[in-house]
């Protein structure tokens, strides 16, 4: 992670005051489960998230599109070739001049180079290869690349962050900040660090991403969500991984 | 499956409070709700006339649980196992879910340990209980109680 | 997707208890749930799942809705002989699937 320029030097400073949890104290929501709920993802043979990584490792071997290409055929053993490219993104593209989720570069892939359809968010498929890339990631420590490029897009996911929004005119930063480790509705707020994702909630009885979770966590706050796929999205997700900086990567993670 | 029809009457009470709660344009349906006789009937489809003696299983189950979606379960009854002495079957139900039954396992000789394990769903807190019969016909259960959280961000509006 | 992750040690020793953990993908729609207009999403469960040991059944189940998503189902044989495993899961709507494993037993 290199910073350039004083511009970088004050959002550093600025976060500091702004509440950041200090790195000592940060914690992966994994902490916050019950035990039972911990040995689910501890277990590869009885984590559900498995089913997907095995999806999609089937997936990365399947010849698609006009150009006939399967993921192998460019990136050979993933565990070689895929290894920390989860724990870098979101990460810039110097095509759109922006950062892209991991989702959107498997599907820029999928367009330029097997000239095939971008599969649908939250889709079988592209959970699947998110998922079964994300977990060649796993026990790596999150690295997204902050740099002059990058600053403004963390800039606005911060601001995301602590903006408050929706009905209920919460901010993120408030429960998730300011209050992780109480109780809300039975049951613990955790610190919100992606380490896991995309990862099998519980709740939805399925696998999904963290878009979904930040879509989820809007209609919470009853706020209108951004749709999947958005600038203020993947902005979010850039300052939340880069907020867990440091932290391993553990996809795909269980939760409720 | 066959629906008795005190669950129905069940269901035209529950809407009705559910619609008294003002709960906008959005219908809202009480979810159905099996009740601990309902539960008892089940058990009596399975154990017939026999008597059900609480020991010799053991049913592990959380006592909290942050979603009831995915509650793991394990059962566990003290058996050798052999020809002569073995567990035939361990039944699971709860008294709270919209159906008592959740699953049947059967066992036998072969399985060498009465060692069952799954993941269930529960409506609710409540209790939850695992019948086994053994080979020599007699039948055992064990009971659990167990608190089911809830989410505060829930992806849809209500 | 009907994709499924078994787990059965490669090898064992003869007379020796093995565990075998069993995860399959289902939605296992319970047929209680709404959609928010109100009309009832219909039943899709996987109702059984057997478990044979070079052909003989050393067990099985029957799932009721209760059952949670993606079944995971634990379970034990003794492992007598070298073979086949063969796991089969049936359900609403035609559902089928079946998975084997090989075991080497000493």
């Amino acid at each position: 992670m290199r910073f350039v320029g004083a511009v970088a030097a004050l959002a550093i400073a600025a976060s500091a005051v702004a509440g950041e949890i200090p790195r000592a104290d940060r914690r992966s929501g994994y902490e916050f489960m019950s035990r039972e709920t911990r040995a689910m993802q501890d277990d590869d043979t009885a984590n559900p998230g498995m089913l997907w990584v095995l999806e999609g490792g089937t997936l990365w071997e399947k010849k698609t599109g006009a150009a006939g290409r399967a993921c192998a055929d460019c990136h050979g053993d993933p565990r070689a070739s895929m290894k920390g490219v989860a724990a870098r993104y979101p990460a810039f593209d110097a095509a759109i001049g922006r950062p892209i989720s991991l989702e959107q570069r498997i599907n820029r892939c999928r367009i330029d180079r097997q000239q095939a359809s971008a599969l649908a968010y939250e889709s079988r498929e592209l959970l699947a290869l998110t998922a079964f890339v994300a977990r060649q990631s796993r026990g790596l420590p999150i690295d997204v690349t902050i740099d002059a490029r990058t600053h403004p897009f963390l800039d606005a996911g911060r601001a995301t962050f602590h903006r408050r929004q929706g009905q209920l005119n919460l901010a993120c930063a408030q429960c998730h900040d300011d209050n992780w480790g109480r109780q809300l509705a039975g049951n613990v707020i955790p610190q919100a660090h992606p380490t896991g994702y995309p990862l099998y909630r519980l709740e939805w009885q399925s696998l999904g991403s963290l878009q979904r979770r930040l879509r989820n966590c809007l209609v919470g706050i009853r706020a209108e969500p951004y749709d999947y796929g958005a600038n203020e999205l993947v902005d979010l997700e850039l300052y939340l991984l880069w907020r867990a900086r440091g932290m391993t990567m553990d996809a795909p993670a269980v939760r409720p | 499956m066959e629906r008795p029809t005190s669950r129905r009457d069940f269901l035209k009470t529950a809407g009705g409070v559910a619609a008294g709660l003002g709960l906008g344009s959005v219908i809202a349906v009480a979810p159905a709700r099996a009740t601990p006789a309902e539960m008892q009937e089940a058990i009596r489809k399975v154990v017939g006339s026999a008597r059900v003696t609480p020991g010799r299983v053991k049913l592990d189950l959380p006592p909290l649980i942050e979603n009831g979606n995915a509650v793991p379960l394990t059962v566990t009854v003290e058996s050798p196992m052999t020809e002569a002495q073995h567990v035939r079957a361990v039944h699971v139900f709860t008294e709270k879910n919209p159906q008592p039954n959740v699953v049947s396992f059967h066992l036998g000789p072969r399985a060498g340990r009465a060692r069952v394990a799954t993941r269930m769903r529960l409506a609710d807190s409540q209790n939850v209980t695992a019948i086994c019969e053994l080979s020599d016909g007699s039948f055992w259960s064990d009971s659990a109680g167990i608190v089911v959280t809830l989410a505060a961000c829930l992806e849809d509006g209500i | 997707m009907a994709s499924a992750l078994i787990n059965v040690p490669a090898r064992a020793k003869r007379g020796e208890v093995i565990e075998i953990k069993t995860l399959i993908s289902h939605v296992m729609e319970t047929g209680f749930r709404r959609t928010q207009l109100g009309a009832v999403i219909p039943r899709d469960i996987i109702r059984r799942f057997v478990c044979t040991y070079n052909g003989t059944e050393v067990f099985r189940a029957e799932l009721h809705p209760a059952i949670a998503a993606n079944p995971f189902i634990v379970f034990s044989t003794v492992a007598v002989e070298s073979g086949t495993l063969v796991f089969s899961w049936t359900g609403d709507h035609g559902f089928s699937a079946t998975e084997t494993a090989a075991i080497s037993v000493d």
